[in-house]
Order: structure tokens, then C-alpha cells, then sequence
């Protein structure tokens, strides 16, 4: 941040030539301030503009939750539905089904990502002081899939998994097993989605990682290194110690998220496979397959809205957990 | 030959540094895990179909043959419409974004603004609470009209709230001294912001740009919602509907001789293709991802 002292001194001693005395100050410059403030409001409007389209609009459509939508009625003017889509919803069992599947494979997810991201960010910057270029190379490397879509993801999954072509499957017969149907196995899918996930996603956080070790003052090392401690010790004693703070924020950030699943995860790399849903089904491909293959308006709403409802309190919980920690890290 | 000894124990260091050693062989695996699914993909677009039925996909093409790449580029109609589609997607969309999101950014980076305060928090609560999934499908279908018209695969990305935050803290971290100069000599807002924000901000600009470009190209979520005619669907709607179609083509055609289209090769071969824009990106503007992962928080 640049010292915001500078201000006063611009305005206590402006350029001379610059005062216009005849002119009748107070009014021009009242007329300054509204003509820049109007100016800045239709700077901004545009944006503001799509920001309540497509973000406040919706958030007035939680109504379809309480509603018996009719396409030919509009939302207002379907007949109210009280709390029958959330009784049809919890009374199918659905709801806990997709809940736990949600949050199960999040926290799976999250416990992969946090270990495989700060085993690799520690080793790089073991190796990065002698060795940058290849510290890089192998950075670059674990980045790399963090520029795929996950239907360009799906077709990488499918090229080991497929039954009849995939890598696994002829080495598994290769070594005289028999080939798996995998795509019809759900038992395997929180493994394989994980590995999947954490391999798509864990570049990001080595990334963030590394760059809050390398933010450590050397001093500590200088002093731990002549005081003898091994470079385990400055690991255990200085690093992680140092990065513990990060680690708490980030996993109450990604806590607070436990309720909203990777669409693209559970829809593309499934490849959408019903018989894998009873442990690939989240609440999100829950609502999408509600809405559009069984066009139940009301009842996907009604997910959605608990979705989105559970994953307000945790947000607001989760950040007012982090603000008692680091203010500065809270999002407000 | 005298010499010989002398880089023998020059080989030989002192002490040999295991951990290191270590760390750089778990760290040349992982890097090689990491990158394995693009070279058995890159690979089975090079083989041939027979191949791939003996074998199955493997690192190294039996057979090599861009027997595939000709295939798909004989008949390429369909995904040269869709790289045009994806390609207008993603420069309209993101020179779009860039400009709206700025605008906004900077108004809230005006500490004058007497709006800062409200509209700060209408950005923030629109990252906090989404109506989700069914409100804005009914809302842009049924009201907005907006099924299969281009423009809904651009405008639902437009502003994300948490870009504008970005911005926004980067523009307070530009120098204020420079914009009140700027004032005093009688710039208006608009021209502090276009010949003085703007020119100072490229780093900012140019990481949520890339990022944004990203988003658009790699989307095919917006596709499978809005569009259904398929001279509207850009390249990652493209790859999905082959990727579930022509699976199910081929798995019902043991008997008749639709065997004979290379199915497996030619959908490697347009994942290939799709993608090769995006790896070739990759290397320039990696730094850019790093830095908008590595940017500070969002506070003022």
C-alpha cells in the first residue's frame, strides 16, 4: 500500500497556477462532486446492472420453492405449494442420500487436496534454491490440469477406465485379473473421483502454498541452521508451524463450501453413469437431473434453496471463525 | 591417461545428499503422473483403430497414424463452427468482462464515491448467496427468452463478483497522487480511468483476463442448460455430446459395420484438438494463473 499521506499533501499545496480565484468555489465545486459522482454511479451500472440479473433475480426465484410451478402461470402466479416440496423432498429419502454424498466426498477431498498439496509445496522448496529450473519444470507439471474443463477431463478418465480399451483394464488383464466394469461399480468412484479431483485441483494450492513458505523470513533458517537444526527440523519447527495459520484459514474457506459439490466432477467424469449414483450423487446433480430430466420445478427448488440456505449459514459461520483468527483474511 | 582419476573423484562428492535426492525423484514421478493423461490421450489419437481394439489406449501409439486428424479434418464443418462460437465466446466475453468489471471496480476504489460503502456489499453478497441452479434456468428461459441465442453463453459470466473485488483492491493500491494530479489538471473521471487506471493496472488486467478467457473457453455448463442446436455449440458442448454419443453409437453396432468408423482415435484425435489451444497457452501465461492464485486478500 502506498502511504496514503501523500494525499493531504497534494491537496494542501497545489500548483498555483492551477487557484481560480474569480470563480465562485463552494457552487463549482458542489457541481464537481455530483457530476463525478453521477459519472462513477454510470460507470458502475452496467455491471450492476447484470450483477441483479443474474445474481438478485434468482435469489427473488427461491419462491419457486413454496410454489407449484406452471410454465403458463409464471412464477407469481402458480399457486402456492406451501412446504410440499420440501416434505416430498426429505420424506424420499433423497435429501440425506445427496447430503451425505456431498459432504462426504468434499471432506475427502479436502483432506487429499491439504496433504498432497503441502507434501508437494514442502519438497519444492527443498529443492528449489539448487535446482529453480527443475523446481518450475515440476511445477508447471502439477499446474498443468488446472487449465482443463472437466468434459476434456472426462475423456482423460475414460481413456484409463473405459471397459474394453482402457489402460487399467488391459493391464489388469495383462497381469491375468479380470477387466472391471467401471463405470457401473459406484464402490470405487470416491477413490477414483478423489484421485481425479485432487490431480485436477492440488496445483492451485501448491502454488499458494509455496508462495507463503518462500514468504518466511530466512532469518528464522539463518538462526535455526547455526543453532545445528537439520533441514527435517527446520521443516517441523519452523515451516509448518509457520504455515499453520494458512492451513486453518484455507480448510474453514473450504469447510464453508462443504454443501456445494464440483458439478462438472460428479456430471462429466461419471460420465453421468446411474449405476455409479449411489455414491456419485451430490445435491447439485441432484437438482440438475430434477429440473431438466424430470422437469420437477418445485422440487429442485426446494433442494437448491436447502443447498444454498445451509451453505449461507456455513459461509457466514465459517468467516466469523476466520475474522477472530486474521481479520485480514476475512472475506468481510 | 593420467587424467583418468580425476573425474572419478570428482564424481564422488562428499557427502551425497539423500534427501534431496529423494525429493527430486518423488517430485519427477508425481510431475510425470501429473502430465500421463494428456500423452495416453495425445497417444491414442495416433493410433490406429485396430490398434486401440488389440491393445487399448498405451502411452506409445501402436501403429502411428494421423489416419484421425484426417478423418476429422475430411468432414470439418462441424468443429470449425464450433472453434468459431468458442472463439467469439471467449474474446467478446472477456474484453466485455474487462470492461464492465473495471468500470465498476473503480468506482469502488474511489474513496469519494459516496455509493463505495452499498455497492461494495450488493458485489460481496452476490459471491455469498445464489438462488442457484432452478431460478436463474427459469428465469432466463422463460422470461429472458434467451435459449439458443448466443449472447447467453456470454452475459451470465460477465460480472464475477470476486474479479471485481480483485480489481478493485488492486486499484487502491495504485499511487493516489498520480489520479489527484490527474484531477487537479481537470481530468474527469471517466479519462482518469481510461488514460490513468487503466495503462497502470496491465498486470491486474491481464490476470483476470486470462482468467476470465479461461472460464469462457472451458465452459460447456451454460451449453448444456441453454443450447440445443448444434451450429450453437462451441467446442466443450461439442466434446460432451460426442464423449455420450458416439459411445452409445458403437456400443450398439456389434453387428453391422459401423465398426469400421474409427471411433475411438477420432474422439481422442477432437480432445486433442480442443484442447491443444489451451496447452499451448499454457507456457506463456502461466506466471499470469500464478499470480492471480499468489494476489493478496480483498481487503482495503
Amino acid at each position: 500500500m502506498p502511504a496514503p499521506t501523500a494525499v493531504t499533501e497534494v491537496a494542501e499545496s497545489p500548483p498555483p497556477e492551477l487557484v481560480t480565484p474569480h470563480r465562485p468555489k463552494t457552487v463549482s465545486r458542489r457541481q464537481a462532486r455530483l457530476r463525478s459522482t453521477l459519472t462513477l454511479f454510470l460507470m458502475g451500472l452496467p455491471a450492476l446492472v447484470l450483477l441483479f440479473v443474474f445474481s438478485y433475480v434468482p435469489m427473488v426465484g427461491v419462491v419457486l420453492a413454496f410454489k407449484d410451478y406452471r410454465p403458463a402461470r409464471g412464477v407469481f402466479g402458480s399457486a402456492w405449494a406451501g412446504l410440499e416440496n420440501f416434505k416430498f423432498l426429505f420424506s424420499s429419502g433423497d435429501a440425506w442420500h445427496i447430503t451425505f454424498n456431498t459432504v462426504f466426498m468434499n471432506a475427502l477431498i479436502i483432506a487429499a487436496n491439504l496433504l498432497v498439496s503441502l507434501t508437494l509445496a514442502l519438497l519444492l522448496n527443498e529443492v528449489r534454491d539448487r535446482s529453480p529450473r527443475l523446481a518450475k519444470v515440476y511445477q508447471s507439471a502439477v499446474f498443468l490440469p488446472f487449465v482443463f474443463s472437466w468434459v476434456v477431463v472426462s475423456y482423460f478418465v475414460l481413456a484409463f477406465l473405459d471397459a474394453d480399451h482402457g489402460l487399467v483394464n488391459h493391464a489388469l488383464t495383462g497381469v491375468g485379473m479380470q477387466p472391471i466394469d467401471w463405470y457401473s461399480r459406484s464402490g470405487f468412484w470416491p477413490l477414483i473421483l478423489t484421485i481425479v479431483a485432487v490431480w485436477k485441483g492440488v496445483g492451485f494450492w501448491v502454488i499458494a502454498y509455496l508462495a507463503a513458505i518462500i514468504a518466511i523470513n530466512p532469518e528464522y533458517y539463518e538462526a535455526a541452521s547455526m543453532d545445528g537444526a537439520g533441514r527435517w527440523q527446520q521443516m517441523r519447527r519452523i515451516t509448518l508451524p509457520m504455515l499453520v495459520p494458512l492451513i486453518i484459514i484455507n480448510l474453514l474457506l473450504s469447510v464453508s463450501h462443504i454443501f456445494h459439490a464440483d458439478f462438472g466432477l460428479f456430471f462429466q467424469v461419471t460420465r453421468n453413469s446411474t449405476l455409479l449414483y449411489p455414491t456419485t450423487d451430490v445435491i447439485d446433480t441432484y437438482v440438475y437431473r430434477s429440473l431438466t430430466s424430470l422437469g420437477d420445478v418445485g422440487m429442485s427448488a426446494a433442494a437448491g434453496l436447502y443447498q444454498a440456505f445451509v451453505g449461507f449459514v456455513l459461509v457466514v459461520l465459517a468467516n466469523w471463525l476466520v475474522r477472530r483468527r486474521d481479520p485480514q483474511k476475512a472475506l468481510f | 591417461m593420467a587424467t583418468d582419476i580425476r573425474p572419478v573423484r570428482r564424481a564422488t562428492p562428499a557427502r551425497p545428499d539423500w534427501p534431496r535426492l529423494v525429493a527430486h525423484v518423488l517430485l519427477a514421478l508425481c510431475a510425470v503422473a501429473f502430465v500421463a493423461p494428456l500423452l495416453l490421450v495425445l497417444s491414442a489419437s495416433f493410433s490406429s483403430e485396430h490398434a486401440i481394439d488389440q491393445h487399448g489406449y498405451s502411452f506409445l501409439p501402436h501403429g502411428f497414424t494421423t489416419f484421425a486428424y484426417r478423418y476429422v479434418i475430411g468432414d470439418p464443418t462441424q468443429i470449425i463452427q464450433a472453434y468459431g462460437i468458442s472463439i467469439f465466446v471467449t474474446v467478446v466475453g472477456t474484453v466485455a468482462s474487462l470492461l464492465v468489471m473495471s468500470m465498476l471496480a473503480y468506482t469502488l476504489a474511489r474513496r469519494e464515491y459516496v455509493l463505495r460503502a452499498p455497492l461494495a456489499f450488493y458485489v460481496l453478497f452476490a459471491m455469498l448467496f445464489n438462488g442457484g441452479l432452478v431460478p436463474s434456468y427459469i428465469f432466463i428461459t422463460q422470461y429472458l427468452h434467451l435459449r439458443n441465442n448466443l449472447m447467453v453463453l456470454i452475459l451470465p459470466y460477465l460480472v464475477s463478483p470476486w474479479f471485481v473485488l480483485l480489481l478493485r483492491t488492486y486499484f487502491l493500491s495504485l499511487p493516489v497522487d498520480i489520479m489527484d494530479a490527474a484531477r487537479v489538471d481537470g481530468a474527469g473521471e471517466l479519462r482518469t480511468f481510461f488514460q490513468i487506471v487503466l495503462p497502470l493496472s496491465t498486470p491486474a488486467l491481464a490476470t483476470v483476463g486470462l482468467l476470465t478467457a479461461l472460464i469462457y473457453w472451458n465452459d460447456w455448463w451454460l451449453g448444456l442448460l441453454y443450447i440445443d442446436k448444434s451450429d450453437l455449440s462451441p467446442v466443450q458442448l461439442l466434446l460432451y455430446h460426442i464423449i455420450s454419443n458416439i459411445n452409445f453409437a458403437a456400443s450398439n453396432s456389434q453387428t453391422d459395420n459401423l465398426a469400421s468408423v474409427p471411433v475411438q482415435s477420432v474422439r481422442m484425435a477432437i480432445a486433442v484438438l480442443a484442447i491443444g489451444p489451451i496447452v499451448a497457452a499454457f507456457f506463456f501465461v502461466q506466471r499470469y494463473f500464478v499470480r492471480g492464485i499468489t494476489i493478496g486478500g480483498l481487503k482495503d
